[in-house]
């Protein structure tokens, strides 16, 4: 099993025929994701990788039964089209966009909840590398050779940090069931609680990595809600212990501008809510070992 | 990005935030000229530099005439502030704002900012005026009024009222607080701010209601659509470096530290810079290069890492997904054909065409140091600055 995506969900790409878009079809395409079309205003009618091209998502979805698309729509136009995909009635949308107003995504976060729980929008992203089944289905950017197949769910804000530890990983034998990108932006579609949520609720995960930075409540919130809920060994890296408050540091939303946001701060309350922390991002692998011959 | 306090207060004048009279000054004459103009018989002469805390530091001086006035602008002009806020190095005043003087019977605070918790405009108000935020919230927690914003709609003015009446305001200085707060709303907006701040908020002795001080952030995402906004950028604000990195479109921070760094993605940069920490060395930079980097974007940020003065040593940390090891490689080749390699240069590559990456830096006949993993690469970047540092010292005895 896996969450969010396998090698049946029929998938669009929003901005297919662009440059990145075309780049990234190509990969998805050979990974096996069913990439049953894209969507690229104006230019519909056209057929691009061999896939037909619409020119709004609602048109697209009547006609290919698209459940999830992908964004790579530059960042003026991508809340538009992350409210697009909502009113069209895709079960899920990864945003990859880097550079959306965080204004916007206040304004789509907004628009979401106009839809009944039962037909809204799962937004993953955006400013993040997407999500890998491995052996399934890819709608990201990850490089797919450093995965393999398994029963480790991971979920992280930076994608090159997940790239690492799921390299790690893989040097140890141990493969990973999805990983799931939730981006760097401080207004985010998916927290860290939703994806743990899936995992545990995933009956082929069995560990789950979770790799935080610094800024913003996301990471505090996550260890409440393993307190309470989660089951599965987590282990935890929170990237920043040398930032300094007050500075952005990349992402925009990897900034501490209040007490609580640090790195140190956020792996002790994750420590605190029963989280094995790896002690530093070079050993992420070999703590996922260890607890899982603990478990 | 951030702007200055007199910028801040001409922008929110347009939405209705009264402020007092002032000008602009680069001079001492033009401070005298712009206390001729605001008329009255004591003027503020106010430091503008991208800090708070001005006050403390000496930046902010009262004159009651106009001799005191050109002796307070001719000593801040030129002069390095250093506040609990701008780090050790301080900053430069090249500009003053000059003010007519209030004499104040209350103060406030009143602040908006986006809230992450709530994904939305969370605005923060407090009868404790003129000290931090930080410091009203610790000593008087009970003074501090929290309004969140739905985005459908916009502030409304109920709700300002709503924060008047808990603020202690009465009669006629309600209507007043309210346009004040939902002019500030409406800049944060249509601005695309990320924090709009009034500290203090005061009553004159007039009882007029004034924005004596205004801080505003803006979102960097947001700047292609604000040119007006993305103008007020002051370079002689920002750390050199990062000015340097900016224009070139990388995401740089400066620090302290000997070890350069340069990292493809802002987690595993962050991560990099920890394993240094770890390993018992200081990280000189943030540095992500980001994806899809060209060889010519990748020897341009390996300028930018090597143009600091205290860097000992060079670490580069790749992780190729949409980035392409012999990319990365070659811009490397590239920039040490130009300028020669007089540092310790550790290089770890892993991810996409890693194999052809290496080969390209093993041909080129440099003395690179080559890692495997992050620990590996940290650890000898580490080693490298304090055998660095053992040849001078040894160079200096003999």
């Amino acid at each position: 099993m896996s969450v969010l995506l396998d090698e049946t969900t029929p998938v669009l790409i929003q901005g297919f025929t662009g440059r990145i878009g075309t780049f990234h079809a190509k990969e998805m395409i050979d990974y096996g994701t069913n990439l049953v079309g894209g969507v690229t205003p104006g230019r519909g009618g056209d057929r691009h990788l061999d896939r037909p091209v619409f020119d709004t998502v609602a048109e697209a979805v009547a006609e290919t039964g698209a459940e999830a698309s992908i964004i790579f729509v530059p960042p003026p136009f991508a809340a538009d089209a992350m409210m697009e995909a909502a009113e069209a009635g895709l079960r899920m949308c990864v945003a990859i966009t880097d550079g959306i107003p965080a204004q916007d995504m206040m304004r789509v976060k907004r628009y979401l909840r106009r839809y009944k729980w039962e037909r809204r929008l799962r937004l993953i992203g955006p400013n993040c590398a997407g999500i890998i089944s491995p052996g399934k289905a890819l709608l990201g950017l990850m490089p797919d050779h450093i995965y393999l197949p398994g029963n480790v769910g991971i979920v992280g804000r930076s994608g090159t940090l997940g790239y690492e530890a799921a390299a790690q990983m893989k040097e140890l034998g141990i493969g990973v069931s999805s990983s799931v990108g939730i981006g760097g932006d401080p207004i985010n579609g998916s927290s860290f609680k939703d994806v743990l949520e899936m995992f545990q609720n995933d009956p082929e995960t069995e560990a789950i990595v979770m790799i935080g930075e610094i800024g913003g409540p996301q990471e505090a919130e996550a260890a409440d809600y393993i307190r309470e809920h989660v089951t599965k060994p987590v282990v935890a890296y929170i990237a920043g212990l040398s930032a300094p408050k007050g500075r952005r540091m990349g992402h925009a939303g990897a900034i501490i501008s209040a007490a609580g946001e640090g790195a140190a701060e956020k792996s002790a309350l994750l420590e605190d809510a029963g989280v094995s922390i790896a002690p530093n991002p070079s050993e992420i692998g070999s703590t996922v070992a260890a607890t899982l011959r603990a478990a | 990005m951030d702007i200055h306090e007199y910028q801040a207060k001409e922008l929110l004048v347009r939405f209705g935030v009264p402020v007092p009279r002032g000008g602009l000054a680069y001079s001492p004459e033009q401070a005298a000229y712009r206390a001729r103009e605001i008329g009255g018989e004591s003027w503020v002469v106010k430091a503008q530099i991208h800090s708070g805390a001005r006050g403390k530091a000496g930046g902010i001086k009262l004159c009651n005439d106009r001799h005191d006035l050109w002796e307070a602008a001719d000593s801040l002009l030129g002069k390095t502030l250093v506040t609990e806020q701008t780090g050790p190095q301080g900053k430069v005043v090249y500009r003053l704002y000059v003010e007519a003087a209030q004499a104040i019977a209350r103060e406030y605070y009143l602040g908006l900012v986006l809230d992450r918790a709530s994904e939305r405009v969370m605005i923060v108000a407090s009868a404790a005026g003129g000290m931090e935020i930080e410091e009203i919230a610790e000593r008087r927690p009970g003074s501090v009024h929290r309004i969140v914003v739905e985005p459908a709609v916009g502030l409304q003015p109920f709700q300002a009222r709503d924060l008047a009446f808990r603020l202690g305001f009465k009669g006629v200085e309600v209507q007043q607080v309210v346009k004040t707060v939902m002019g500030c709303y409406r800049a944060f907006r249509d601005l695309d701010a990320t924090m709009v701040e009034v500290n203090p908020l005061a009553v004159t002795r007039d009882d007029e209601l004034l924005a004596l001080d205004c801080k505003m952030s803006f979102d960097d995402n947001a700047l292609f659509r604000r040119p007006e906004i993305a103008d007020m950028r002051d370079r002689s604000q920002e750390d050199p470096r990062e000015s340097a990195a900016a224009d070139r479109g990388l995401s740089y921070v400066g620090l302290d530290g000997n070890i350069g760094c340069m990292i493809n993605g802002a987690g595993l940069a962050m991560a990099t810079m920890d394993m240094i920490k770890l390993a018992g060395g200081e990280p000189a930079n943030f540095l992500d290069i980001g994806g899809g980097a060209t060889p010519d974007r990748v020897a341009e940020a390996f300028q930018i890492v090597r143009a600091d003065e205290n860097v000992r040593a060079i670490l580069v940390n790749i992780f190729a997904g949409i980035n392409h090891c012999d990319w990365v490689a070659q811009g490397l080749v590239q920039a040490l054909e130009k300028t020669g390699l007089d540092l310790p240069l550790v290089v770890r590559l892993a991810g996409t065409n890693v194999e052809e990456g290496r080969r390209i830096l093993a041909d080129s006949g440099l003395p690179i140091i080559t890692a495997t993993t992050l620990a590996d690469a940290a650890e000898k970047a580490v080693a490298a600055v304090a055998t660095t540092a053992k040849t001078a010292a040894y160079a200096e005895a003999v």
